[in-house]
């Protein structure tokens, strides 16, 4: 049900992640070079050539939809587990298949198949293209590979990764949680990875391929004082493969999820009404994602139901603001070097000094408004049509110091650890969960606090972002947003940041 | 090979190359999703989806695989690598199949979880009730801005075999039919509501003209909705809305969340938790109901099971794997339907009842911390003045810890909620903490 309300959430992406061992290396991902004709890659395996693409496109352009185009997915999902100082259990999950949509205006019609006959794709293929009733189009004959750039270059597959080595850093995790504090008295750590291969061909008679890595590590621990119990975590997730774990970043997982848990035996509930609040830099991102990301989403500007649909090239913040959706980060969990549509991915500016600038477009919406897609057309698999979809969504630097905007605060909170966020698209309302903090009194950083919903309106608290920092960093951890039954990684980050005013949702 | 002989031929495969015990489950589902807006299909979307996921037992450890690629030679590389990898992890004592005991006594009521209709419903009876819905709402508010509407039904199929004598297969089907409305309030805002229902069978659905009235009618109710003075008020929680707080606390009632020390009720069994007023049954048998089944996921065989009587905590979510690690005999590893003792008016009566308090109607975003049971979440509704509905709130927060709450609660509606797995009747809590100005 949730899937229809609109009320998109971003949430840490749950553990339930899963392992595999396919034989395989990286994949050739062939076709980079201009100019080229398209030479099977990595999905030549499962018999994918260009024959097999203009035969379905044939299917799906046979009533005459304006577009089409054929998404193929393989991907592995490796995850072990570990609980009560035990490896105490694994799992893999192998997706494969192929989702075929064809477009008549803004319609879609979308269908998939797990199968990769060419009967199976074939007649997918022909139920999508049902939501034309036209006459017949002809696909290309040829189809030109994109030149991509790689924001997530690695040096080895998961594949290649024995799981004794995954096992063997799940352990060390473990017992630096327990070697850390005394007052630990559980652990859980997950070890994911997931390796996405995607294809994906149109009936413009373009092509991408990439190769889309992504570990999470995490460690969830309970401590217990007094009688008093309190659990925390610390994550990474990354585009990336084993060489990001370190000794320093193996070293500091296990302190950060120590650090989180016992600092919550300190900590008071907030206070309730209307306060300034202080964001600190990284996940705090997760206000942007709610309060403005979303409502940029021009699928629903394109129907008018955003609470933004007319206020492009109007101001909405004060001029030092600049906010972005970027999917060219380097190694970032919403990276992307290609969208799922065959759009080249950008740097998009939502909000450039306080004027909002452009709508996130997928080609719908695009083509709705006659403008370029800005490469923000994602799908969560070959089971789902593209959306308009945030990659890295984040502020720019702005003129403050962080010592100013707590110096400038007379009483309010300091918000420090976010665990989701949730929006009301049409009127712009939005929350934010704030598991961990400190009071601001006269101008100093007080008391922890903890476990407080935050709860405003969008257009409403970006009029409020009064001082901006010059600390800008990216959230580390494992962020995914969901919207209308698809999940998609995402990663937001924002500097230092003071809200004058919105209603955080204390005790009293 | 159908399902049965797939997952049978899995089992020996997965013994012969060294697997002590298995748990095999085959699944396929068969969904449609018809999405109309504004006068056009907007997206007609079909799906077909298979998945094989086998559990397996090898030399004292555990591992858990799934894949959709159903071909005999693509299984058995599956399961061979499945097997490989499985022996580089630790021996986990607690690993192990169910006991056969548990399997026996499997209720024979027929659930009706299949609607036997369900293969004549054709495509143009799908698109002709999405449409219904959107030409009803269409016309009544010249403040709308979009209204799309919902139809959407999936056919699912389930085998279930484990390597010590448990066998289990269901099929069940689900249709669901809502609509979506967006209005333009002058204000600059764009109020948006909706209403959706699912059933297993299509003739158990409401009737559409009133899906599509209460989508436009609690749109309609939004409109210039705000904040008030924050305060410690009663809270009439609407019946659809109850399980988006109970349904936090629920998860503290697993073995998991009990074992792992990651839950605010440990150790409270036949103690008192919640007011008197509170009787909660597990009920896994009624016919059609949507969590409705003949058995869980450890094959145990589905029993009514009273959680709480009278605020009295009478059973856990007891899986066999944390029933082990705990010493504590397992029950059922989560919730089916759950039905609840009711009262003798409904919310509407309630209401008419308050001097002041809040009406919540819907959350938005917020979270719980299962280890404490402090709540903070976003909510809106109304605010009620003498019995009337004064002002639609939102922007609004509840917080506090569950284990006040559920001592708080001072009526229960005898109107329970029929299109979910939980049966939840309108509730009362006093003295709830709500954040605005």
């Amino acid at each position: 049900m949730s899937d229809l309300t609109r009320r998109e959430f971003v949430k840490v992406t749950g553990s339930g992640l899963a392992l595999a061992s396919l034989a395989g290396t990286l994949p050739g991902l062939a076709g980079c070079a201009g100019g080229q004709q398209f030479q099977p890659g990595y999905f030549g395996r499962f018999g994918i050539d260009s024959e097999t693409m203009r035969k379905i496109l044939s299917e799906a352009l046979v009533y005459g939809g304006d577009y089409a185009d054929v998404f193929f997915q393989h991907s592995i999902r490796n995850s072990v587990r570990m609980e009560d100082r035990i490896v105490n259990s694994a799992s893999t999950s192998v997706q494969l298949g192929v989702g075929i949509r064809v477009l008549k205006g803004d319609q879609t019609g979308y269908s998939f198949t797990e199968d990769l006959n060419l009967e199976s794709m074939k007649a997918a293929a022909r139920t999508a293209a049902n939501i034309a009733s036209g006459v017949k189009k002809a696909p290309p004959q040829e189809y030109q590979p994109m030149i991509l750039p790689n924001y997530y270059p690695v040096e080895m597959s998961w594949q290649d990764v024995g799981i004794d080595k995954r096992v063997a850093i799940a352990k060390q995790i473990d017992d630096d949680v327990f070697n850390e504090d005394e007052r630990i008295i559980k652990n859980y750590v997950g070890f994911h990875d997931i390796e996405k291969y995607i294809l994906v061909a149109n009936s413009e008679g373009l092509l991408s391929e990439d190769y889309q890595p992504m570990l999470r590590l995490i460690a969830y621990c309970t401590a217990e004082q007094d009688g008093q119990r309190e659990s925390n975590y610390f994550d990474y997730s990354i585009r990336d493969d084993l060489g990001f774990l370190t000794p320093e970043r193996l070293t500091r997982l296990p302190k950060e999820a120590v650090r989180r848990t016992i600092n919550l035996f300190d900590a008071q509930s907030a206070p309730a009404g209307e306060l300034p609040v202080v964001l600190t830099p990284g996940s705090s991102g997760i206000l942007l994602h709610e309060a403005i990301g979303h409502g940029m989403e021009a699928d629903f500007n394109r129907i008018g139901t955003s609470v933004y649909a007319d206020k492009l090239n109007k101001p909405i913040a004060q001029d030092f603001i600049n906010i972005v959706d970027s999917g060219l980060n380097k190694h970032v969990r919403g990276s992307i070097n290609v969208d799922d549509e065959c759009c080249h991915t950008k740097e998009t500016f939502l909000v450039e000094n306080g004027i909002l600038r452009t709508y996130l477009h997928d080609r719908i919406s695009a083509r709705h408004y006659g403008v370029e897609p800005t490469g923000n057309g994602r799908r969560q698999s070959f089971k789902h049509n593209p959306m308009p979809r945030m990659r890295n969504t984040y502020m720019l630097n702005g003129p403050h110091t962080f010592e100013e905007i707590i110096g400038s605060v007379k009483y309010g909170i300091l918000a420090d650890q976010f665990t989701n966020g949730q929006v009301n698209i049409g009127p712009g309302d939005f929350t934010f969960y704030v598991k961990s903090g400190n009071l601001i009194e006269d101008g100093k950083i007080t008391s922890p606090i903890k476990d407080v919903n935050i709860i405003g309106n969008g257009p409403d608290v970006l009029e409020k972002v009064t001082m901006a920092g010059n600390d800008m960093a990216l959230t580390e951890g494992g962020w995914t947003c969901g919207k209308s039954g698809q999940s998609v990684p995402v990663s937001h980050g924002l500097p230092s940041l003071l809200v004058s005013s919105i209603t955080v949702g204390g005790k009293g | 090979m159908n399902k049965l002989e797939l997952a049978k031929w899995t089992q020996e495969y997965a013994k012969q190359q060294g697997a002590n015990d298995t748990s095999v489950v085959i699944s396929k589902r068969r969904s449609i999703d018809i999405e109309y807006r504004d006068g056009n299909i907007d997206k007609l979307a079909e799906a077909t989806e298979n998945s094989l996921s086998i559990e397996l037992y090898a030399g004292g450890r555990y591992s858990s695989h799934r894949t959709n690629d159903l071909r005999k030679p693509a299984v058995e590389k599956f399961v061979q690598n499945a097997l490989a990898m499985t022996k580089y992890l630790g021996e986990d004592p607690f690993q192990a199949l169910p006991d056969p005991k548990l399997y026996k006594g499997r209720h024979t009521i027929d659930l009706e979880l299949f609607d036997s209709g369900y293969h004549n419903v054709e495509t143009k009876k799908r698109v002709d009730i999405a449409t219904k819905i959107n030409d009803r709402i269409q016309g009544q508010d010249d403040r709308i801005v979009s209204v799309t509407s919902y139809f959407s039904d999936s056919h699912y199929e389930n085998v279930h075999l484990k390597s010590n004598g448990f066998e289990g297969e269901y099929e069940s089907s689900t249709f669901g039919a809502g609509a979506e409305v967006s209005l333009d309030d002058g204000s600059g805002k764009k109020p948006q509501s909706w209403a959706y229902y699912s059933a297993r069978h299509l003739n158990d659905l409401p009737d559409l003209n009133g899906i599509a009235d209460e989508a436009l009618k609690k749109t309609q109710d939004t409109v210039g909705a705000g904040k008030v003075e924050s305060a410690a008020l009663p809270m009439i929680l609407q019946n659809n809305q109850v399980r988006g707080l109970l349904g936090r606390i629920w998860g503290a009632l697993r073995g998991g969340s009990l074992q792992q020390k990651d839950s605010f009720l440990i150790d409270k069994l036949d103690t008192k938790i919640a007011s008197d007023l509170l009787t909660v049954i597990d009920d896994p048998t009624i016919v059609r109901g949507m969590g409705s089944r003949y058995y869980d996921g450890d094959g145990i065989a589905a029993k009514v099971m009273p959680v709480i009587e009278n605020g009295v905590l009478k059973n856990y979510y007891i899986d066999v794997y944390y029933g082990r690690k705990l010493e504590m005999a397992p029950t059922c590893g989560g919730s089916s339907n759950l039905t609840f003792k009711l009262g003798n008016r409904d919310g509407a009566a309630i209401e008419k009842d308050m001097d002041k308090a809040i009406l919540v109607t819907g959350f938005l975003g917020g979270n719980a911390n299962s280890t404490t049971g402090d709540y903070s979440l976003g909510v809106q509704g109304w605010l009620i003045e003498n019995g009337v509905r004064t002002k639609p709130i939102a922007e609004m927060n509840i917080s506090g810890n569950f284990t006040e709450l559920l001592n708080q609660l001072v009526e229960v509606g005898n109107d329970p909620y029929q299109y979910s797995s939980w049966r939840t009747p309108t509730m009362v809590f006093d003295g709830v903490q709500f954040a605005g100005l």
